[in-house]
């Protein structure tokens, strides 16, 4: 078991050292500001212009906006299996909703590009359907199932002992539940909700279907957007090795790794908190 | 008994099928997703009346098949476009002797919605679209629509051909501007969006899309993309495509690439959309 640990670790650490053996390179061209603070993105161009601003801008919106979706229905999932639900609807939702973490990315964003994008374009009366929103709704959707299983996680860790107590001083369930079980679960919830997040920053394959792909500044709900995974999933196929644009597509990875990572760390750093204390 | 020889006569089979790769010439093709459908139709044809080699294609792209090349992951690169000094200078530094061989013709095509009236566009007009000075139908004499311009990744040979053919080197600046990952991506993003405007190869020109006739100045001819247009030169978005070997092939390399030359071949590129370098007596 060790050794598997240790396997998995040192593929971790082949990977990061590779990101950034093949990533950095392309500030031989470009310096860090210009990278992570352009407006413009030409790969291609002789010289090439190499700004992720836009890309980075179009992630955070996406991503903020699939949180707005993934944290009400993950939490209310998470409540609701672990607090209200009987037994008999408790175990098939949780079948249901590890379901939906078993859908293969490409199958949703198929679905989004023949389903919700024309519905989109066609109820908000948008000239194209493949939008930031889109991206968003869909994201949000594919999210809930890893917010929703750390947030039970964090429900279930709360004693029951706490839960008996509220009830015998007279609060109802719904008292129980808002004043008690929420406040302690609170870091645990706040994981997921991190965790959740490095979801859906990290999802490519959906994303590059529905979004458009347009690298816009500023980022708008109901325009094309253009995020960090698209940009290296488009392009790194058709982009030389060793070129520049090939680095400059590794350095966003290395971007997105440490973004993930950060998350991560916050992630498990809250989560263990609350097992802590519990 | 009869069960015996079944199995026998399977595992002579099984064994055979296995041992074939072996027993085979394998020729690996790599490159542009532009050259792919002429690949793999003249790869099929050309292993029917040669079972004895094998023809593996892949796609990734123009750049990835001059890399192919140069790196020797592949006896045949495929490319839309022609080579950059680039790469002809890291060609040269690593030994490889660059070998292109003019394959077929590609002409790109404007197309739009089928419920689209307009039917002919200039470059400076198409130029305004992509560079997002043009941004409703209105102003190129057509209905009240926004402009939604749909463009290929801004890496792959489709737009580098479609950005020196048409947009005079500019970039796509249009705010909003679709980046699409295939060809196939950008025919269905038209196909389902009336204010749309994109570019594909002739190849996947079909009734989902309506391609318009296109003229470099005002003063015409506007000229619709055709076989016979582009074969007569009279077609403005047009390009060589090649396939690309190191140093002058020999044995079943040579085999492959001048069966695609041959009129047989040519025939094949005609079948797939694309457009023969030669005109074909038929």
């Amino acid at each position: 078991m060790g050794a598997c640990a240790a396997a998995s670790l040192c593929a971790l650490g082949l990977i990061v050292l590779f990101l950034f053996r093949e990533g950095l390179p392309v500030f031989r061209t470009v310096s860090l500001g210009a990278f992570l603070g352009g407006r413009h993105w030409f790969p291609t161009s002789e010289p090439p212009s190499l700004g992720i601003l836009a890309m980075i801008l179009g992630s955070g919106l996406v991503t903020g906006c699939a949180l707005l979706v993934a944290v009400p229905l993950g939490i209310g999932t998470a409540l609701f299996v672990g607090e209200v639900a009987p037994p008999s609807v408790r175990n098939p939702l949780k079948v249901a909703v590890e379901m939906l973490a078993g859908v293969p990315s490409v199958v949703y964003g198929f679905f989004g590009l023949m389903i919700v994008v024309p519905w989109i374009q066609e109820v908000l009366g948008l000239p194209t359907g493949q939008t930031a929103l889109t991206a968003s709704l869909i994201l949000g959707i594919m999210a809930v199932p890893t917010v929703a299983s750390i947030a039970e996680d964090a429900v279930a860790a709360v004693p029951d002992t706490w839960r008996e107590a509220s009830l015998a001083l007279g609060a109802t369930r719904w008292q129980t539940l808002r004043t008690v079980v929420v406040p302690a679960a609170r870091s645990g919830l706040l994981a997921g909700v991190l965790l959740g997040m490095g979801r859906a920053v990290g999802e490519t394959m959906t994303v590059l279907m529905v979004s458009g792909n347009s690298p816009m500044l500023p980022p708008m709900l109901g325009w094309p957007v253009r995020t960090l995974t698209a940009s290296i999933a488009l392009e790194m196929a058709e982009s030389p090795v060793g070129s520049t644009h090939y680095h400059a597509l590794f350095a966003i990875g290395a971007v997105l790794f440490l973004f993930t990572l950060f998350l991560n760390v916050v992630g498990e750093l809250v989560g263990n908190r609350i097992r802590g204390q519990a | 008994m009869q069960c015996t020889i079944r199995k026998l006569a399977t595992l002579v089979f099984m064994v055979s099928t296995l041992a074939l790769p072996v027993l085979a010439d394998t020729i690996t093709v790599k490159g542009s997703t532009t050259n792919l459908p002429i690949a793999q139709l003249t790869a099929e044809e050309f292993n029917a009346i040669r079972p004895d080699i094998v023809i593996s294609v892949q796609g990734g792209g123009s750049g990835t098949g001059i890399a192919a090349i140069i790196d020797g992951t592949a006896d045949i690169g495929n490319t839309s476009r022609f080579m950059r000094v680039s790469e002809w200078s890291n060609a040269v530094a690593k030994g490889v002797l660059p070998y292109n061989w003019y394959i077929a013709n590609d002409g790109l095509a404007v197309v739009v919605h089928p419920s689209n009236p307009v039917q002919e566009l200039t470059f400076t007009q198409i130029q305004g679209m992509y560079a997002g000075t043009i941004t409703n139908w209105s102003q190129v004499g057509g209905p009240d629509l926004r402009l939604v311009v749909v463009s290929r990744d801004t890496a792959s040979g489709t737009f580098g051909s479609f950005k020196d053919l048409v947009l005079d080197g500019a970039e796509v600046t249009a705010p909003g501007a679709l980046f699409q990952p295939s060809t196939a991506a950008v025919e269905g993003t038209v196909a389902a969006t009336p204010g749309a405007i994109g570019y594909i190869g002739l190849g996947y020109l079909n009734p989902r899309v309506r391609a318009l006739a296109v003229a470099r100045t005002e003063a015409g001819p506007f000229v619709l993309p055709s076989i016979d247009n582009v074969v007569a030169g009279q077609y403005a978005i047009s390009r060589p495509l090649f396939m690309i070997t190191n140093d002058f092939p020999t044995g079943a390399v040579l085999d492959y690439i001048n069966f695609i030359l041959s009129d047989a071949g040519q025939r094949l590129v005609l079948e797939t959309g694309y457009v023969p370098v030669r005109v074909l007596t038929r």
